[in-house]
């Protein structure tokens, strides 16, 4: 993980750093229900990012005064742990996470029934183990999936990546080094089924044509994205049915 | 209670109007309301502004001063923005540290300011690594009748090009002020655009009671060549792409209006 820049982010055959071409994701690994106590939850690794998501709720909310009488209250952290990026991070809320904290609110909010559960609220908790690049946007991936491991009823899967301009060229998912040298990043949030864009923040410098092509790009992604999120939500299921499967057949055995 | 009631019954309407195009107040959708901007009120302060947009009152004072650089760009200046929601503004304001919306609203302005490279920070530079001076953007919300980002973001635009430089000199490690001034030596003029969605339809500088309304929100930053150098998306809502392209192509226009207002040449 050092941060030294090379020289050059990519190579005459557009090709780089990671090996990646231009609109090449990094690799996905998503996991769903990976942790005991929470009502839903989510593993993330994207690249070098390893995130974990999870949501407690609907439930009681405390303070009281916080409740709303129409919906519940999702209420978001994203925290990063203190060694999840090179130069170590203090543990206390940084402003840029208050802000993070914040747009994957308004990111996820817009994907939920919220008015089916008033007076309570829905908590969820977003930890960057490590760090690389995009982890709003990884977040708000294993987010969306840790809402709907809870049971948690929802209009669509929501997924998140971006996409910006590195040394003159339109790149899809930009690694920490290329986010740092580049001259835009753009990260997006999209329920692809009803065809609505519910994070959009930009860095940097984009003409209007270079926008459009970005927008265009992360959507692709998002697309892309939402495939694996539905998969991972299978896989879990499937492994559910099979060890009950296994378990009746134990059972029956016992039986004969 | 009846005051309640009626605000619903008025945010109603305010929302059945812009569903056929028409505003409360008899604005376009892309009009803005009337912009008042007021150069250099603090004497103290390096630089300052007000921003009177309708009733919405934004103050931004500049203060500079001498500091430490960060360890990645040693030889520039520092820009910092710092945003209050002053109690007395507004009935929901409570004193206290930022909350997220004072945070949000400091880190979209700074956004257009930095993406855009508007202060030249490497002008600020004493001695690389060790000591540069350090720009404060202070934005100080007086009066919130919404859109709270595009005035500020304004306010500090004006207060920044408000802004005189102290003369010095560095006698054994030290700086030293020396009389006479000169400007903030400045390279860019991002301009803040903020859609709100209501009833699907967009409008730009909503006003509080459209604010209360709206489904979402989008800000778009667009620097002096017409490029797009900061968004921001709030609010519990979505865009679609199209709306998305629709706005950043509106930004882009009201962008050169608004820039006029600030940037006389």
């Amino acid at each position: 993980m050092s941060q030294k820049k090379p020289g050059k982010l990519i190579d005459e055959n557009d090709v780089r750093l990671d090996g990646r071409k231009l609109n090449e994701m990094r690799p996905l690994k998503i996991e769903v229900g990976i942790l005991g106590n929470a009502d839903g939850s989510a593993y993330i690794e994207h690249g070098k990012n390893k995130i974990l998501a999870a949501v407690y709720g609907p439930r009681e909310i405390h303070p009281k005064h916080q409740a709303l009488p129409d919906r519940a209250a999702l209420r978001c952290r994203y925290h990063m742990a203190p060694f999840s990026v090179q130069e170590r991070k203090s543990p206390a809320p940084s402003r840029r996470e208050l802000e993070l904290s914040k747009v994957i609110r308004e990111a996820l909010e817009p994907s939920i029934f919220t008015e089916y559960y008033p007076r309570t609220a829905i908590d969820l908790f977003i930890e960057v183990l490590q760090a690389d690049g995009g982890t709003r946007c990884a977040g708000i991936t294993a987010a969306s999936l840790a809402l709907a491991d809870a049971g948690i009823p929802m209009r669509d899967l929501v997924s998140a990546c971006a996409a910006g301009k590195v040394e003159g060229r339109l790149v899809l998912d930009l690694t920490d080094m290329e986010d740092k040298s580049g001259e835009a990043d753009m990260p997006l949030a999209y329920m692809p089924n009803l065809n609505a864009v519910t994070l959009l923040q930009m860095d940097g410098m984009l003409t209007n044509e270079e926008f459009e092509q970005v927008v265009n790009m992360t959507l692709e992604g998002c697309k892309q994205i939402n495939q694996l999120q539905k998969e991972a939500l299978r896989a879990k299921y499937e492994a559910v049915k099979e060890a009950e499967i296994e378990k009746e057949e134990v059972e029956e055995e016992g039986e004969e | 209670m009846s005051s309640i009631m009626a605000a619903k019954v008025r945010q109603k309407r305010v929302a059945q109007l812009i569903a056929h195009g028409k505003r409360l107040d008899g604005r376009e959708p892309t009009d803005y309301r009337e912009i008042q901007i007021e150069s250099g009120l603090i004497e103290r302060a390096e630089g300052s502004a007000r921003v009177r947009l309708g009733k919405t009152e934004v103050l931004v004072g500049i203060k500079i001063e001498a500091g430490e650089p960060f360890s990645d760009v040693p030889n520039e200046g520092v820009l910092t923005v710092n945003a209050e929601l002053v109690p007395l503004a507004s009935p929901t304001f409570e004193a206290g540290p930022p909350d997220e919306n004072s945070v949000e609203l400091a880190r979209v302005v700074d956004r257009g300011i930095r993406e855009s490279k508007a202060i030249v920070l490497e002008d600020l530079c004493v001695e690389p690594g060790k000591k540069v001076f350090i720009v404060f953007v202070d934005i100080y919300v007086l009066n919130h009748d919404g859109n709270l980002i595009d005035a500020s973001a304004l306010a500090s635009l004006a207060a920044l090009m408000n802004t005189k430089m102290f003369n010095y000199e560095v006698k054994e490690g030290e700086i030293k002020i020396k009389p006479g001034y000169k400007p903030l030596p400045m390279r860019n003029y991002p301009i803040a655009v903020t859609f709100a969605k209501i009833n699907d339809k967009l409008i730009v500088d909503s006003w509080l009671e459209e604010e209360q309304v709206m489904d979402a929100r989008l800000t778009m930053a667009a620097e002096k060549d017409g490029k797009i150098c900061a968004i921001q998306k709030g609010g519990y809502g979505y865009f679609t792409a199209q709306q998305i392209f629709e706005a950043s192509k509106i930004a882009q226009q009201k962008a050169v209006e608004l820039r006029k207002l600030v940037v006389k040449e």
